[in-house]
């Protein structure tokens, strides 16, 4: 047993913070810093950015473009990557369609679509989930009926991250309304978003942004050649993609840097007379969260060591309790840092800031940042299977009950 | 990074598991805990024999050559048992200060004896009014002729009842609270001047009150350097946690495990009482500890011997914090989710929460190294 990384892990290291230190441009790495969100543009720029270097599908082999890493390499690129700050490359495209398409795509599937979603090239959205159907996933409705050549598509999407930037959308639409089992009779179809019949209608969550929307499909023509593995075997497809690349879903590195921000931050804040950082209640709020945050590394690494060892065989249930433990800690570094700032991060005064730059200073924009992360990330123990499903995943894969 | 045994560790885990799987059911643990001891002199033999008792010595003090990984495997099956034997007292502490400090006189008498069974040792280091704190040291060795007169006395020494040398830290200059200035002596337990007063803790394994009073040792009884001795307590110490959050994490396991049976087994309103969701996310979340706990284990053993003194207290530090509040989470709700059954002394889960509860509070607790850690912050 040894914790450590080798000479050749660390050497891999190095050169990624090398590179992000040389390549992540100074305006992007303080917007990130500061708190922002990354924007479309912010997104684009860097995904290319390490494209070039072979690095965007850090999780793809290498024939497909990727860089042919081990898992413990993945794992290290995405801690450095979310250290550095840099803005994470596309889940939906490199973590979700890419491994899927890599797995059932036909070859035209393949050569059509896996370079332009490793550059970024093609903004892909996700359309699983549906009023009717959250934590329920199998009990979508949007149908999709065979004419001729073609898909006829009717429906409703709803929750779609970033379907208003998206080219494509890969969706679960139903194609056998008789199936005996709701979980038979649903397929896998990759939809162009400029076809004719696609609204999309924002939906603006808590934290003021637009991330969020509905996707409306009427009458939306979809050729069959789109159609990923087989009809009516498309829950098989969505279930390799959920079981897919589940240990970066920790996003570890991205609440330690919060906290070394927030950290950074209550050095300048004072509480009760004194530096805020010298306060023995937030200190031992950060000694906490620093110790989860070890622990959660170590259990990561152990999960991470685990697949290296079974070369990438299935997915380990224990990643559920990542996806649990770490989306837990994301919503308390944030809550940490939104903390810090106290009265100040209070004020939404977002738009303010962008409308009259000119102005006097309003207040710090970490502060007002941080209170929009907070709030935004109350949907991390909600997305990508709710914590509960995490919990009942757990009971079934690992407790047996 | 790597997370596997090697084929010799799998073996030593295997052999431990069998000799406990052969000696250590409940009923088995209850007569152990009848003899005078509370602990079995009989198995006590057999771990010397496998080879346990030598473990972590060098091979030329009759030892195995062992490292922490070894000691956590052996301290992870004595948890899932409830072992009784005084290994933590004899061959985790005794023997790391003996090892740390000792000459080569000292170990080459000592260490033999312990691996072969027929030496136990306690660590008495603490003192009443010290609490968690390792520097307040009031016991006082003053020179006298050639060797030094021990007065003073030492709190909760675990086994310090059956031990026949105790490793006694005493002040031998500055005040109350300094880090220099303390000594480790070596002291015959029975010998002129040393009273013990044994009791049962709250997990049924014994300990001591011990008052030193005009106890003469001589010049070759010190163990290390006079008056710098506190370096090597903290290393004692932390071999301490990690071997103590191996056992928990031992312990948690069997908790985990008699808590998902009787999930299965056990039926209200018609159904096994595991149909219930609220159950079965208490029993997730208990899994969930089992693992933090299991991966800070991990931690404290790879880092005892971390050689930078101040990332290695760091690391166990938190190793501390994440096995207790793990710990106390397991245990806490094996007992709920048992219900009445769980508060019997007849039943198992009882007592492996109260070893869980007196393992948090030994080294230091979890608000103790929690503080230790805020403290840090810069």
């Amino acid at each position: 047993m040894d914790l450590r990384f080798t000479a050749d892990e660390l050497a891999f290291r190095d050169a990624l913070r090398e590179f992000f230190g040389a390549n992540l441009p100074g305006d992007l790495r303080e917007r990130m810093r500061l708190g922002h969100m990354p924007s479309k543009e912010d997104i684009v720029t860097w995904q290319r950015i390490l494209n070039r270097r072979g690095w965007a599908a850090y999780s793809w082999p290498m024939e497909y473009g990727g860089p042919g890493w081990t898992p413990v390499q993945r794992m290290i690129f995405l801690e450095e990557n979310q250290l550095a700050p840099a803005p994470e490359v596309s889940s939906f495209n490199i973590t979700m369609i890419g491994p899927v398409l890599i797995q059932f795509g036909t070859e035209e599937q393949k050569q059509r679509f896996l370079p332009r979603a490793a550059n970024i090239d093609d903004w892909w959205c996700q359309g699983f989930s549906e009023p009717g159907a959250g934590s329920d996933l199998a009990s979508l409705k949007t149908a999709a009926k065979r004419d001729g050549d073609h898909y006829v598509v009717n429906g409703q999407k709803i929750w779609t991250s970033t379907a208003h930037h998206a080219d494509w959308c890969f969706c679960l639409v139903r194609t056998d309304p008789q199936a005996k089992k709701r979980q038979e009779g649903i397929s896998f179809l990759l939809i162009d978003m400029k076809t004719p019949g696609i609204t999309v209608r924002p939906i603006i969550s808590i934290d003021g942004s637009h991330h969020l929307n509905e996707v409306f499909f009427d009458d939306v023509r979809v050729p069959v050649t789109l159609l990923v593995g087989e009809e009516d075997r498309g829950w098989d497809v969505a279930k390799f993609l959920l079981g897919h690349e589940r240990t970066g879903i920790a996003r570890l590195g991205k609440s330690k840097e919060r906290v070394r921000f927030a950290r950074e931050m209550a050095r300048e804040m004072r509480t009760n007379g004194k530096p805020l950082i010298e306060d023995p209640a937030f200190r031992q709020r950060v000694a906490q969260l620093e110790t989860d945050m070890k622990a959660l590394e170590i259990t990561q690494m152990r999960v991470v060591s685990a697949h290296d060892k079974s070369h990438g065989g299935k997915p380990d249930p224990l990643s559920s309790l990542l996806k649990v433990k770490g989306t837990e800690l994301l919503q308390a570094t944030t809550e940490l840092a939104m903390d810090v700032g106290g009265p100040l991060s209070m004020p939404d005064w977002a738009h303010e800031l962008a409308a009259l730059s000119n102005e006097p200073e309003l207040g710090p924009e970490w502060a007002t940042e941080a209170t929009r992360s907070y709030l935004f990330l109350r949907a991390a123990s909600i997305y990508g299977g709710t914590n509960e499903i995490q919990k009942n995943i757990l009971t079934k894969a690992v407790l047996g009950l | 990074m790597d997370f596997d045994l090697t084929e010799e560790q799998r073996l030593l885990r295997d052999s431990v598991e069998r000799l406990l799987a052969d000696h250590y059911a409940f009923d088995k643990r209850r007569a152990y805990l009848a003899e005078p001891d509370s602990w079995s002199r009989a198995l006590w033999a057999q771990y010397a024999e496998i080879g346990l008792l030598g473990l972590p010595f060098a091979e030329s003090h009759g030892g195995f050559g062992g490292g922490p990984i070894e000691v956590m495997l052996v301290m992870e099956a004595f948890g899932r048992v409830l072992a009784l034997e005084p290994y933590l007292a004899t061959v985790v502490l005794g023997g790391s200060a003996l090892r740390l400090a000792g000459n080569e006189a000292q170990k080459s008498a000592m260490l033999p004896k312990i691996a072969e069974g027929d030496m136990i040792l306690a660590f008495a280091h603490g003192e009443r009014q010290a609490r968690y704190d390792l520097t307040d040291v009031l016991t006082t060795a003053k020179p006298r002729g050639s060797g030094w007169v021990l007065d003073g006395g030492k709190s909760v020494v675990l086994h310090g009842d059956s031990a026949q040398r105790l490793v006694v830290s005493a002040r031998t200059a500055g005040d109350r609270d300094a880090a220099d200035g303390i000594t480790l002596f070596l002291v015959d337990a029975a010998g002129n001047g040393v009273a013990r007063r044994s009791y049962p803790m709250r997990d049924g394994t014994r300990a001591a009150e011990i008052s030193l009073s005009e106890v003469e040792v001589g010049n070759d009884d010190v163990l290390g350097e006079v008056g710098a001795a506190f370096p090597v307590i903290e290393r004692v110490v932390e071999a301490g946690i990690a071997a103590t959050a191996a056992e928990a994490v031992g312990a948690m396991e069997t908790m985990q495990a008699m808590t998902l049976e009787y999930l299965k087994t056990r039926q209200q309103f018609g159904r096994p009482i595991g149909d219930n969701q609220v159950l079965q996310h208490r029993a997730t979340e208990m899994l969930m500890e089992l693992e933090r706990g299991r991966s800070m284990a991990m931690l404290a053993a790879m880092m005892v011997e971390e050689p930078d003194a101040a990332e290695r207290a760091h690391n166990i530090a938190m190793a501390k914090v994440g096995v207790g509040q793990a710990s106390k989470f397991v245990s806490q709700n094996a007992i709920q989710l048992h219900g009445g059954i769980g508060m019997t002394e007849e039943y198992a889960v009882g007592h492996y929460f109260r070893r869980c509860m007196v393992i948090e509070h030994l080294f230091g607790d979890t608000a103790h190294h929690l503080s230790r850690l805020a403290d840090e912050i810069e």
